[in-house]
């Protein structure tokens, strides 16, 4: 293991456990608000450690409730995106033929349709929903998923060790589960990485066009949009949850590089 | 001076010293041969000699090119050494030319940059020095680009790119490795007819090529030199013991007693295969009957035919016509029609080693999987003494179990993947280039692997092979093919002494013989394997054949017995 695995994990972790924790320690609720004291600047050991907002509530428990909303929608839209993708791309690389070739240009259909305006239409249409965002956010992941997967399961299908496995009697299923499917592993880990930071970017993006999860509900994306409208007078109510947001996006990159290196080592002789 | 002298040259990549304390000459004119097994440093060596290391090698010691050195020397002096005094040829041509340039506008170039020449003056050097390499049409060449031409013109334009700027040295990396044994002869001879009063340093592993063709050689071993002297010299009174295990472990073509046929039953028999990929034909009609107990060897070019052949009768590769009988009856052509307990009898072991095995399990689960499959109520316990049994059979010991592929060399993958294929206790084990990626010493180890295994078990041996020399020391009979097409078939006493068809003499006189004094043994094939999508008509060998009379380029020749020996040729 790299240091670049263990110093992203390690922030990750951190990040995730006080996002957890931190709200039930701090003697601030996230949806109190005190108009005598709006937009206080951050203070240490003061009650305030992030300041507040407009509104007077309490920047730093708010930021913790944004990530953990943020790493929720992030992490179940990539396990849907990981369930449907790698299912579809390997059945469709391991049948081949047509099958393979109808399944193949499905996906190159759903690809031609703008999501993102599908899912602002859907969320102005009806009540804003969390739920709806994990389906739009999975519902665009598993596309490149499944290309990935089918593609790599294609390559190991042809591969000299599955053609062994054929002439000694293994049948598919036993192919797949011990030939192709642990070899798919690296990939598909290493690509899920990638794919979390995509997922909390789009969830952001939705949530800064005022789109995202309902007030006082937040998350990382409505803060920045909130910080945006105090940009002048009380920069910290946009720079601090902005600033959380490109680290945890830089630690997955990170992860997703770390991980890929990691995996490397054992498929190069 | 020497032209280039090289003292205590080292080179190291962090903790790993990969040459160390290299000494080596090249005297103005002189031929060297640099040969060696690979990781010891052959190429490492040429690579700091053009200056071409990657930056994180550390290099010391003294390189100096005709008086001057070179060592340290800026970029841009390099540039003008390379190409303009010293000349190189990588092993894979298709890699060292662009694809994207033609082949013309490419030589063009260096003799441009280097104010050797200007416009039409240019052109017109370089259609020479294509013509001066041997280029049939050097006009068209000119205009073509690399995927056009086959490996052995493209090789030959290589060598026109290393020497049109008339240099002092020729490097010469592995020239030959990549390309058919008779294209080989002829690029080796070219190099000799043509380099005048040029030094060349060839680097190979191939102590043939280096007895044939250099008057000095160095012999290194885990990056320092072991053996160094005239060519004659080192073969005649090895210094180092590494000297005398490479010779000992080059096999020769041209000597050793054949192995006699065996006189088994037949185990499996191939009747009239075909093998087509859309338009191309890549076996045609080719039969044999493979006996209890022998090893049958099937020697080709690359396009023989002669993996396809193997496939076809493994169930990998469909048939589209013939018959493959084992145990008496019919087998159905896929292999997963085929009943389990002929699939535990037909085994495969391939070139690759590496490949052959998965990346991501231990060799404990990779040679227990056979087991699996044909005996699944073998308890845990009874299963791991069996791999550990086969582990044994191939010389491995039980600290292998844990182990992944990629922790293993080659040598000891390829008898992982033994292990494997051996485990069920086949009666036919396929070898397709088993050992052609596998240094002498190591390839010489499991070649007596097999041999053993056979004798033991009476194991029937389908032996794939390019390289006429390893299979005189482990065939009992020897089929050769042609662009899909059986040429002759025979027992090896038979074949190695007195071939009948001209191709199969050809090939034998092509084989380098790790014998600096034997003598010449025939000119060189001339011409290169036609495509298997335009068969020349008649006999496909006849455009290539010293023999060849009018009939043969209209009349297919069938195959006839002649003396126990069959044999596809008008004139045999």
């Amino acid at each position: 293991m790299s240091r670049t695995i263990k110093v992203s994990v390690s922030f990750l972790a951190a990040v995730a456990l006080v996002a957890v924790l931190g709200p039930w320690f701090s003697p601030n609720e996230y949806q109190a608000t005190n108009f005598d004291g709006v937009l206080q600047p951050p203070a240490l050991g003061g009650l305030h450690l992030f300041g507040t907002d407009d509104l007077g509530r309490d920047l730093f428990v708010r930021t913790l409730m944004g990530v953990r909303v943020t790493l929720v929608v992030a992490l179940v839209a990539s396990l849907v995106s990981l369930l449907i993708g790698v299912a579809y791309g390997a059945i469709a690389g391991m049948l081949g033929g047509r099958v393979d070739a109808l399944m193949m240009r499905f996906v190159d259909t759903l690809y031609a349709i703008p999501f993102i305006f599908i899912v602002i239409l859907l969320m102005v249409a009806f009540e804003r929903n969390f739920l709806l965002i994990f389906v739009a956010i999975g519902a665009i992941n598993w596309l490149d998923m499944a290309r990935i997967v089918r593609g790599q399961t294609l390559s190991l299908r042809e591969r000299e060790f599955v053609q062994a496995a054929r002439l000694i009697g293994v049948g598919t299923p036993g192919i797949i589960r011990r030939h192709i499917a642990p070899n798919l592993i690296g990939i598909v880990v290493v690509y899920l990485t990638l794919t979390i930071p995509q997922a909390i970017l789009v969830e952001s993006f939705l949530s800064f066009l005022g789109l995202g999860v309902q007030e006082p509900e937040t998350s990382l994306g409505s803060l920045v949009n909130a910080g945006v409208a105090q940009m002048e007078g009380a920069s910290w109510v946009l720079l601090i949850p902005a600033g959380l947001l490109a680290l945890i996006l830089l630690a997955f990159n990170f992860l997703g590089d770390g991980l890929r290196d990691y995996f490397d080592a054992r498929q190069s002789p | 001076m020497s032209l280039l002298d090289v003292t205590g040259l080292t080179i190291r990549y962090g903790d790993n010293t990969v040459v160390d304390g290299v000494d080596l000459f090249v005297e103005r004119g002189e031929s060297v041969g640099l040969v060696g097994e690979s990781g010891s440093g052959k190429t490492q060596s040429a690579l700091a000699i053009l200056g071409l290391l990657p930056r994180r090698a550390r290099v010391s010691g003294s390189i100096e090119f005709d008086d001057r050195q070179i060592l340290g020397a800026s970029e841009r002096e390099l540039d003008t050494l390379r190409a303009r005094r010293i000349g190189m040829v990588f092993q894979d041509p298709m890699q060292a030319l662009n694809p994207y340039l033609r082949v013309g506008a490419q030589l063009r170039q260096i003799l441009v940059r280097h104010g050797l020449a200007q416009g039409r003056e240019a052109d017109a050097s370089v259609v020479a020095m294509l013509a001066r390499v041997g280029l049939p049409d050097p006009e068209r060449q000119f205009r073509a680009y690399p995927h056009e031409m086959s490996g052995g013109i493209r090789q030959r334009a290589m060598l026109a790119a290393a020497l049109i700027a008339d240099p002092d040295l020729l490097i010469a990396d592995e020239p030959t490795t990549a390309l058919d044994v008779t294209v080989q002869a002829q690029i080796l001879e070219l190099l000799e007819e043509i380099r005048d009063d040029t030094a060349l340093l060839l680097i190979t592993h191939d102590l043939g090529i280096i007895a044939g063709h250099c008057e000095h050689m160095i012999v290194l071993e885990r990056g320092r030199v072991v053996d160094a002297g005239p060519t004659t010299a080192v073969f005649a009174a090895p210094g180092h013991p590494h000297t005398r295990r490479l010779i000992e472990v080059a096999p020769r073509v041209d000597r050793g007693e054949p192995l006699a046929a065996v006189a088994g039953k037949t185990v499996l028999s191939v009747d009239g295969a075909v093998v087509d990929y859309d338009e191309l034909r890549a076996v045609s009609d080719v039969g044999f009957a493979l006996r209890t107990g022998e090893t049958l060897a099937v020697v080709g070019e690359s396009g023989s035919g002669k993996s396809s052949l193997a496939g076809a009768l493994l169930g990998l590769v469909p048939m589209s016509g013939g018959r493959v009988v084992y145990a008496g009856a019919a087998l159905a052509p896929a292999v997963r029609k085929r009943a389990l307990a002929v699939r535990r009898d037909l085994q495969l072991v391939f070139q690759d080693p590496v490949g052959a095995l998965n990346p991501q399990q231990r060799v404990a689960a990779i040679v227990a999987e056979p087991l699996l499959v044909h005996e699944p109520g073998l308890g845990r316990s009874r299963r791991r003494s069996r791999v550990v049994t086969a582990l044994e059979q191939v010389g491995l010991g039980e600290e292998y179990l844990r182990r992944y592929p990629h922790e293993l060399s080659g040598g000891q993958a390829q008898r992982v993947a033994i292990a494997r294929a051996l485990i069920l206790g086949p009666k036919v084990l396929v070898c397709d280039e088993a050992v052609a990626a596998l240094d002498g010493s190591v390839r010489k180890q499991v070649l007596e692997l097999l041999r053993r295994v056979q004798a033991e078990t009476g194991l029937s041996l389908i032996f794939i092979s390019h390289d006429l020399a390893v299979v005189r020391t482990i065939a009992h009979r020897v089929l050769v093919m042609y662009m899909g097409r059986l040429v002759e078939f025979g027992d090896s006493e038979r074949l190695f002494t007195a071939p009948r068809h001209p191709y199969t003499r050809a090939l034998l006189a092509a084989v380098p013989v790790p014998d600096p004094v034997a003598g010449p043994r025939g000119a060189p094939l001339g011409g290169e394997v036609a495509s298997l999508l335009d068969p020349p008509p008649g006999c496909v060998f006849h455009p290539r054949c010293p023999l060849a009379e009018s009939r043969c380029g209209i009349e297919p020749p069938k195959a006839r017995d002649l003396d126990g020996v069959r044999v596809a040729c008008h004139l045999a």
